[in-house]
């Protein structure tokens, strides 16, 4: 089993190189480092939960993976193309095109319809109305709520919320998805059908990021990597993991 | 994102938010709407006074003379020295103005009484409706005829003058020549309520023999300068002292009211515009409590790839949209104020098309103008910190 996963991951090669990141935030006259010295790599079509308590640096880890941030020194690159030092607009284009984030709080903008919120991230990379319709639908029929396009989000229930959000990620055909805390609103049975949903999406081959605090949760994946203190000071698969955890 | 796009979505947040769009583009509608409103009257004051002082002529030059014991401007002399210069001017007329309750039977009215030549009719271009004018015979023999204004006919004789009939002015028995085709709509003040005589009868109801103002007509605009010329020397050959006379011309009388009225104008248009400049701040003051409002909005926004200028058009596109629909609506309201006070001032005044243009411009350039700060403020906004924000 783990033989045939290391081949995979060898012919598809790194999807993220992270190399000696660090982030400082200034708060006043102090320095606090969120990350101290993370270096780590993610092949393509891997499905790794970062896990850590809060304060622990994941979020910020988080934003840099999503092209949220850029790191005050090291080198992050993504599918070849060197992240850390890109402005703004670069940046954009890469959240746009390249990954897809799914949030805690779903992040449905309230007064668009579900159809518009999922194919929002088309309209940003100038593709016409009708294909964006399209890709959209296809979307919203790939997590099962294609009837409620219509709907605004208030209308949904939480876990539909979610599977919209989910739609939105999967729209642009990212090569990355990242969730930040998925299944922090939902309750067990949702969290259970979404999580399965990711693996899923993992299974057809996409690569998936999901940062948690949640133990159960983050077992769900095939890597786990822990952080603490702006540190790793975990990284291997669900068994190694539990292994140590029980150690 | 693409314009219309950008259109769209201000139209669903102005649509998601009514009352708060409306408020805001109320200062937008007052300051379009009293712009377009003042400078319509003010057009509207401008016809009217161009307008009256036009039925004077732009042509004429009216002299006034003082004349003294020993140094007279005599009629047939004044005649005979427009005769002469018949290269610049093209006749002259005597012109006795007074003020007299003229009397029909029972009813009266007060009218301006003018004492004019037998030329009079011919120099303003006026046609007479029914009857002759005053002749050079009436003149001469100080006969007591006159010539109505449509006005004293509606009033005095129910718009229906049979020949033989009388009128009495300042109890004097006049009889009724002719009348004069209608020029003012037949109101009064205008230049139908009015009545000429000859202007040797006019002096004899004055009380006073000699002519002190002419009004002389130049053989055409190019000539009003040297008319004016002609008669300065005429004038002062005779009376020897320049204030004894005065020469107006009235091309010149009218370019000062176009200047006085175009002044009046700039500055109660430039009262207007501070309002425009108070709804401006008003929409940028919304805008900015928009922004913060929707900080979670944009945050969403820009994870999904919405870049700075995205951000800044969807802002901007909001502020113009309401600046320019409150322009609009400012539009119509001032136009239909402008009318209407119009009709109450009886002014003719209509809505110009500058000060549409005008208005529709600076709204647009105001929303954009004043948009612009609060959306930079939402375009520059990190995507971290306003996801964050609830």
């Amino acid at each position: 089993m783990k033989k045939k996963n290391q081949a995979e991951e060898a012919c598809r090669g790194p999807l993220i190189q992270l190399i000696d990141i660090h982030k400082v935030y200034y708060m006043g006259t102090s320095e606090v480092y969120a990350n101290n010295g993370i270096s780590l790599t993610i092949n393509e079509g891997e499905f790794v939960a970062i896990i850590g308590k809060s304060g622990s640096g994941k979020s910020t880890i988080m934003n840099i993976i999503g092209a949220l941030d850029v790191p005050s020194s090291g080198q992050y690159i993504l599918k070849g193309k060197d992240v850390s030092k890109m402005n703004d607009n670069e940046l954009a284009t890469i959240r746009n095109k390249m990954i897809g984030f799914i949030f805690q709080q779903y992040n449905l903008l309230p007064k668009e319809r579900l159809i518009n919120n999922v194919s929002l991230p088309l309209l940003y990379s100038g593709m016409g109305a009708e294909a964006r319709r399209e890709k959209a639908m296809e979307a919203l029929k790939k997590v099962g709520i294609e009837d409620k396009y219509r709907n605004f989000p208030n209308q949904l229930s939480g876990g539909q919320q979610q599977r919209g959000a989910v739609a939105r990620a999967l729209v642009t055909n990212p090569s990355l998805i990242l969730a930040d805390e998925p299944t922090g609103a939902l309750d067990s049975r949702t969290s259970e059908e979404l999580l399965s949903f990711l693996k899923q999406l993992n299974e057809e081959g996409n690569t998936i990021v999901l940062i948690t605090h949640d133990r159960s949760v983050a077992e769900r994946a095939n890597r786990i990597i822990s952080i603490q203190d702006g540190k790793i000071t975990f990284d291997g698969d669900v068994g190694e993991y539990r292994k140590q955890v029980a150690g | 994102m693409r314009l219309g796009q950008a259109f769209k979505l201000a139209w669903q947040c102005i649509l998601g938010s009514k009352m708060r769009s409306f408020l805001t583009m109320l200062g937008m509608i007052i300051g379009v709407g009293s712009v377009i409103t003042l400078l319509g009257l003010m057009q509207g004051v401008t016809n009217y006074l161009v307008g009256t002082f036009s039925e004077l002529g732009t042509n004429s030059l009216i002299v006034n003379i003082r004349n003294t014991d020993t140094r007279v401007v005599d009629v047939e002399d004044v005649y005979r020295f427009t005769r002469e210069n018949k290269k610049v001017f093209q006749g002259v007329t005597p012109s006795v103005a007074a003020s007299y309750t003229v009397k029909n039977k029972n009813s009266s009215v007060s009218t301006s009484v003018t004492g004019v030549g037998e030329d009079y009719l011919e120099l303003k271009s006026i046609d007479l409706a029914w009857g002759r004018f005053i002749s050079y015979a009436d003149i001469k023999n100080r006969y007591n005829a006159c010539v109505l204004g449509t006005y004293i006919v509606d009033k005095l004789y129910d718009g229906k003058i049979n020949p033989g009939d009388t009128i009495r002015i300042n109890g004097q028995v006049f009889t009724i020549v002719g009348v004069l085709e209608e020029q003012a709509d037949t109101v009064q003040g205008s230049s139908d309520d009015c009545i000429y005589i000859p202007y040797s009868v006019a002096c004899r109801l004055a009380g006073n023999s000699k002519i002190s103002s002419y009004t002389f007509v130049a053989a055409g605009t190019e000539h009003v300068d040297g008319a004016e010329a002609a008669l300065d020397d005429y004038l002062y050959g005779i009376l020897k002292d320049v204030d004894l006379y005065s020469i107006m011309n009235m091309a010149e009388l009218l370019d000062v009211i176009n200047q006085i009225t175009a002044m009046m104008s700039s500055i109660l248009g430039g009262i207007a515009g501070i309002s425009l400049l108070v709804a401006g701040i008003g929409i940028m003051n919304i805008m900015l409590v928009s922004v913060v409002e929707r900080t979670k909005e944009i945050g969403i926004r820009k994870s999904l790839g919405a870049k700075r200028r995205d951000i800044m058009w969807q802002f901007v596109i909001e502020a113009a949209t309401i600046s320019m629909l409150g322009g609009f609506i400012g539009i119509v309201i001032g136009s239909a104020a402008t009318t209407a006070l119009g009709t109450l001032f009886k002014i003719e005044a209509a809505p110009t098309m500058g000060s549409i243009l005008l208005a529709f411009g600076v709204s647009a350039a105001i929303g954009i103008g004043f948009g612009y700060a609060p959306a930079s403020k939402a375009a520059k906004l990190n995507p971290i910190d306003a996801l964050r924000s609830e």
